[in-house]
């Protein structure tokens, strides 16, 4: 029987040393993964709330935006977006919705947008992006004060030939040396204001 | 590896300052790994992250912190196992240990400065493939002690974290002329203010900040180095 074993373990000599490291390094990713999760998920959850929050002043809502989560599907990209509610003793006072514009000068564009619930626009953030540092970026808090010019628009204010750059006859600025980066923006912003009209009854719902 | 092991140093090619244990001197580890081997200026390993993630000088200094930590590591795995290691398979265990390695640090890293392992995305995963690590175990650790493959992982570390930070440093002051912004992102108790800035006036040189500038500022640091050595 020892023997045996022996003679297994020789004529495997490979595949036993490799296990045996496998073996080793798996168990110390294990420990580390156990020590790092809850630290790891705290922070996920902070950057949410924090990302969050940029686009919705505190006064509207009492408790984590990270709290009611809404999936609705999107009839006119096709695609499913989430929806952050946001209540004050329990009444829907505002939304925080995921956007991502497709048409950007390089890959998506991810943005949350927060309405408030006449449809007014409270703030908007690009969460992430690939654009040109140094031309498309402007796009980015950190680099322009220009992502503030949506807030306090509607869909009634400007109308729908607003909704466009300056050179397009629209309300909002392009950049030098980038004016596609800002209309994907206003575009997805815009298509993200239609896309609230036709579900608010269904977000500001009561519970 | 024929074609790494040709450019590494290995026992023989290491003065021999008369150490006991016949192993290579401290002080010539350190120069090695720091400037005349250095991994990045010489042997011309692990480029690609080099290039992409040196936009700033904390980006940076993230990577090359996140590396030099893991080529520690995997040195000192390397040569604390280095009997066990079977000759026909040293490159599968040598993979197993610094994936596992990189896990580890990009997990503590996604723990500990969250938002940086944010900004850095895919490039912390790829130091596993990142060839200077892999050279170092092959043709240092897995022939060393623990205590030289300590020395020889953190002066290649070093020698790597600084090529990183140096070239950071000067596509960000030429790209977009600030010096070490967003240094709150490495450490909570720093601020985020640049530690100098040319001010809003300066529109910067974009293309130092864009690829093509990468290319260009490292061949301009390997003339540099290359005059300094040759002089």
């Amino acid at each position: 029987m020892n023997d045996n074993l022996r003679q297994l373990f020789s004529s495997n000599r490979h595949g036993v040393v490799l296990g045996c490291f496998a073996l080793v390094v798996t168990a110390a990713l294990a420990l580390t993964q156990t020590a790092t999760k809850s630290r790891i998920e705290y922070n996920e959850k902070i950057h949410r709330q924090k990302t969050l929050s940029e686009v919705l002043p505190a006064q509207w809502y009492d408790h984590p935006l990270d709290q009611f989560i809404v999936e609705l599907p999107d009839n006119i990209s096709g695609t499913n977006r989430t929806s952050y509610i946001a209540k004050i003793n329990a009444i829907p006072q505002a939304v925080i919705i995921s956007a991502t514009a497709t048409d950007g000068y390089a890959g998506n564009i991810n943005l949350l947008v927060g309405i408030l619930k006449d449809g007014t626009i409270s703030g908007v953030r690009v969460t992430k992006h690939n654009e040109t540092p140094g031309l498309g970026d402007a796009i980015e808090l950190k680099r322009s004060e220009w992502i503030k010019s949506f807030d306090g628009k509607s869909l009634l204010s400007p109308i729908e030939s607003g909704w466009a750059l300056r050179k397009n006859n629209g309300e909002f600025d392009q950049f030098t040396g980038a004016t596609i980066t800002p209309r994907a923006v206003v575009n997805e912003v815009e298509k993200t204001l239609r896309f609230f009209n036709a579900v608010k009854t269904q977000l500001l719902a009561h519970e | 590896m024929n074609e790494t092991s040709s450019t590494t140093v290995t026992n023989h090619d290491l003065p021999n300052a008369g150490v006991v244990n016949s192993g290579p001197s401290f002080k010539a580890l350190l120069s090695a790994g720091l400037w005349s081997n250095n991994p990045a200026l010489v042997q011309l390993l692990g480029l690609c992250p080099l290039l992409a993630v040196s936009n700033t000088a904390i980006n940076g200094l993230s990577l090359g912190i996140a590396t030099a930590f893991t080529v520690l590591l995997s040195n000192i795995s390397v040569s604390a196992s280095r009997r066990f290691i079977l000759p026909d398979i040293r490159i599968p265990i040598f993979v197993i240990l610094i994936s596992g390695i990189v896990t580890m640090v990009s997990l503590l890293m996604n723990a500990y400065a969250h938002e940086m392992f944010l900004r850095l995305g895919i490039f912390v995963p790829l130091i596993i493939t990142n060839c200077a690590i892999l050279a170092r175990a092959e043709s240092f650790a897995s022939k060393n002690t623990v205590f030289a493959s300590t020395i020889d992982g953190l002066a290649t570390g070093i020698g790597f974290a600084v090529v990183l930070v140096v070239l950071g440093a000067a596509r960000e002051l030429i790209g977009q002329g600030t010096l070490f912004a967003d240094a709150h992102l490495l450490f909570a108790n720093l601020s985020s203010a640049p530690l100098l800035n040319f001010g809003e006036q300066y529109r910067g040189l974009l293309i130092a900040i864009l690829p093509p500038g990468a290319f260009i500022l490292f061949g301009l640091l390997l003339v540099f180095k290359n005059l300094i050595t040759n002089k």
